[in-house]
C-alpha cells in the first residue's frame, strides 16, 4: 500500500518537476524579453552588434535556412521511408543497413554536421558561407528524424489496408497514395514539426556553414545569421546584449509555436478532406 | 435476380441421384442447402486446384490439396483453426504473393488460365477473384469513395457510370436504403455489419466471377451475421462463392459443397470434399464425422 503511494507520489513529482522547469524557462524568457519586443524590433536591422535595432534580417535568414532544409529533406525522407516500409517488404540486409545508418546519423552531434557541412558544401562544392550550405547541412541533420517518424507512421497503418487493397486489384502505388500516406499523415507531420524545431534551434551546425553575418541576405548564396546563432552571439560575445537575447529567444519560441499550429491544422484539414470528399483525385 | 440463376437442365442426373441416396435416411432433419436453394449447382469447375502445397519459410501449411470449385455454387471450407483454410483461400487470388516467406507449389487453373503464370496480370486476376476478410476493412474514405476507388483503378472514370454502379451494388447488399443519404460520410462510422456489407459491395462492384470469403461473419453480432448470411445466400448462382467458416450450422445452411480441412503431420490437408449434405450427413472419413459431431476439433 505504502509502496504504491510512494510510487504515485514519485511519478507526480517527476511530472511537476518537468512542468515547472518548462514554465521557469518560459517565464524567464518572457519576463526579460517581452519588454524589448516591438514592431520596430521585428522590422529593423540590428545595430551596435545587436544591442540596438531589430532582427528582421535574422528572421529572414532563419526562415530561408529552415525552408531550404525542409524542402530538401522532406521528399528524400518520405521516399526513403516508403522504400523501407513498402518496397523492402521483409527486413532485407539492405533495409537493415539503411536503418542502422539512420540511427547512427540521428545521434551524431550537430557540431560534427557543422564540420562536415563546412568541408563538403562550403569548401568542396564551393558554396562558401551561405544560407544554401546551411540549409543543406541542416537537411542532412533532420533527415534521420523525418525518415524515422515517417517509417513509424507507415508501419502503424493497418496491414489490412494493404491486403484489402491488393485483393481488389489495386496497385501498391494507388494504395500508398490514397490509403497509406493519408493514414500516416499525422505521424509524417509530427516528424516534420520535430525536424523544423530541430533546424530552427540549431546553432553549432550553422556557425561553420551559413555564418553569422547579420545583414539582410540578397540571395541564398549570401551568408545569413540564424536566430539561434543571434541568441548565442548576444549572450556570449556581446556585453549588455542579454535582454535582446531574451527577446530573440521569445521570437524563436513563438515562431515555433505558430509553425506547429499551422502544420497540425493543415494536416487535419487535409486528412479530413481526403476522407469526406468525393472529388476526382486520380 | 432469380432469373439469373444458372439453369438446372444440364446438371448430370446421376450426381443428384447419388446425393439423394445419401441424404435419404434423415432428410427430415436437414437444414441443408440442397432443399433451400440449390437448383443453381451445375458441377462445372471454374477453379481447379491440383496438388497445391504451401510453405511459410520452412513450415508447411498446406499439403497437397486438390479440389474443384464449381461455378455458381457456394463451397464451404470447414475445419479447426490453423489447418490452412485461410492460406488456401489466399493462394487462389495469389494474395500469398504479398507474404515474402510464402512459397506455393502445385497448379490452380481458373477458367483454364494458369493462376501461377508469372506473366499473368495479378490485378486482373484479383478483379475476377474478389476476397472478403474476417474483419471488415472499410478504407478511411467516404462510403462512396470506398466503392469508387477500386473502380477507378480498373479504368472506370465517368461519374455517371460510377454513381450507377455504386447505387447498384449498395442495393445488391441491401445497404442502399440505409446509406443513400450519407454516401459522403466516412465509411468507418458504419456499424460492423454494415461495414462488412460495404466490403462485399466493394468487391461486387468489380463484377468478380468468384468471391472468396474468409469467415465473413465471425467478427459480427448474431443479427448482422444473419443479414450477411442471407446476402451470401442471395449471391448463389450469380457468383461462385468459396467461404471459410467455423460455424458448422452456417456452412450447412448455405453451402452446396463442403471441404473439410484437418492438420495431418503438422500440415493442413483436405480430408474430405463433397456435396454439403453428404459431408454433414454421411461423412466418409472418421475425422470428418468426429469434427461434425463435435467430438474432435
Amino acid at each position: 500500500m505504502l509502496k504504491n503511494k510512494l510510487a504515485t507520489l514519485l511519478i507526480y513529482l517527476v511530472a511537476v518537476l518537468i512542468t515547472v522547469t518548462f514554465i521557469c524557462i518560459l517565464a524567464d524568457i518572457i519576463i526579460h524579453g517581452f519588454s524589448q519586443i516591438s514592431w520596430g524590433y521585428l522590422t529593423e536591422s540590428p545595430s551596435d552588434a545587436g544591442r540596438a535595432g531589430g532582427i528582421a534580417p535574422i528572421i529572414v535568414s532563419t526562415a530561408l535556412i529552415v525552408f531550404l532544409a525542409i524542402i530538401i529533406a522532406a521528399p528524400l525522407g518520405l521516399a526513403t521511408a516508403i522504400l523501407l516500409t513498402e518496397f523492402a517488404q521483409q527486413k532485407t540486409i539492405f533495409a537493415g543497413f539503411v536503418e542502422r545508418c539512420l540511427d547512427v546519423l540521428a545521434s551524431v552531434p550537430s557540431i560534427v554536421f557543422g564540420l562536415f557541412g563546412n568541408a563538403f558544401f562550403s569548401l568542396y562544392l564551393g558554396l562558401g558561407f551561405s544560407i544554401l550550405s546551411g540549409g543543406l547541412t541542416l537537411a542532412c541533420m533532420v533527415l534521420p528524424i523525418l525518415i524515422r517518424t515517417a517509417v513509424e507512421g507507415l508501419r502503424a497503418t493497418p496491414d489490412d489496408y494493404r491486403f484489402s487493397a491488393a485483393a481488389l486489384g489495386i496497385t501498391r502505388t494507388t494504395a500508398l497514395v490514397h490509403l497509406l500516406l493519408p493514414t500516416a499523415m499525422p505521424a509524417i507531420v509530427a516528424g516534420l514539426i520535430l525536424g523544423i524545431g530541430r533546424a530552427m534551434a540549431e546553432t553549432a551546425a550553422l556557425i561553420f556553414t551559413s555564418g553569422y553575418v547579420d545583414r539582410m541576405p540578397d540571395s541564398v548564396f549570401d551568408s545569413g545569421r540564424s536566430l539561434s546563432i543571434h541568441i548565442y552571439d548576444l549572450s556570449m560575445n556581446v556585453a549588455g546584449g542579454d535582454s535582446k537575447a531574451h527577446a530573440a529567444a521569445l521570437v524563436l519560441i513563438v515562431m515555433l509555436l505558430i509553425i506547429n499550429a499551422i502544420s497540425m491544422g493543415l494536416a487535419k484539414h487535409w486528412q479530413k478532406n481526403r476522407i469526406i470528399s468525393n472529388e476526382i483525385i486520380i | 435476380m432469380k432469373s439469373l440463376f444458372n439453369p438446372i437442365n444440364h446438371s448430370p442426373q446421376n450426381d443428384i441421384d447419388r446425393v439423394e441416396r445419401i441424404a435419404e435416411p434423415n432428410s427430415a432433419y436437414t437444414l441443408g442447402p440442397l432443399e433451400s436453394g440449390s437448383p443453381c449447382c451445375d458441377p462445372e469447375p471454374i477453379l481447379s486446384i491440383k496438388n497445391l502445397s504451401l510453405h511459410y519459410a520452412e513450415k508447411m501449411a498446406l499439403d497437397n490439396v486438390s479440389l474443384d470449385i464449381y461455378q455458381g455454387c457456394i463451397t464451404a471450407l470447414i475445419g479447426p483453426s490453423g489447418c490452412g483454410k485461410t492460406s488456401f483461400l489466399s493462394a487462389l487470388n495469389r494474395l500469398t504473393d504479398m507474404i515474402a516467406s510464402c512459397r506455393v507449389s502445385g497448379e490452380i487453373s481458373f477458367n483454364n488460365i494458369n493462376v501461377f503464370d508469372s506473366a499473368l496480370n495479378v490485378q486482373h486476376l484479383r478483379r475476377d477473384i474478389g476476397m472478403i476478410f474476417q474483419k471488415p476493412v472499410p478504407f478511411p474514405l467516404s462510403i462512396r469513395r470506398n466503392i469508387e476507388l477500386p473502380l477507378r483503378e480498373h479504368g472506370m472514370h465517368r461519374q455517371t457510370e460510377l454513381d450507377e454502379r455504386v447505387k447498384q451494388v449498395l442495393n445488391d447488399v441491401g445497404l442502399w436504403q440505409e446509406v443513400k443519404h450519407r454516401l459522403n460520410s466516412p465509411a468507418q462510422a458504419l456499424s460492423g455489419g454494415q461495414q462488412q456489407r460495404l466490403c462485399i459491395a466493394r468487391a461486387l462492384a468489380l463484377k468478380p466471377k468468384i468471391l472468396l470469403m474468409d469467415e465473413p461473419c465471425s467478427a459480427l453480432d448474431p443479427i448482422s451475421s444473419g443479414v450477411v448470411e442471407d446476402l451470401i445466400q442471395s449471391l448463389r448462382g450469380l457468383y461462385t462463392v468459396v467461404i471459410v467458416t467455423h460455424n458448422l450450422a452456417q456452412a450447412r445452411r448455405i453451402a452446396n459443397y463442403a471441404g473439410f480441412f484437418w492438420v495431418k503431420d503438422r500440415a493442413g490437408s483436405l480430408i474430405e470434399f463433397g456435396k454439403c449434405q453428404q459431408i454433414f450427413e454421411a461423412p466418409q472419413h472418421e475425422l470428418t464425422a468426429a469434427y461434425i459431431n463435435g467430438s474432435r476439433g
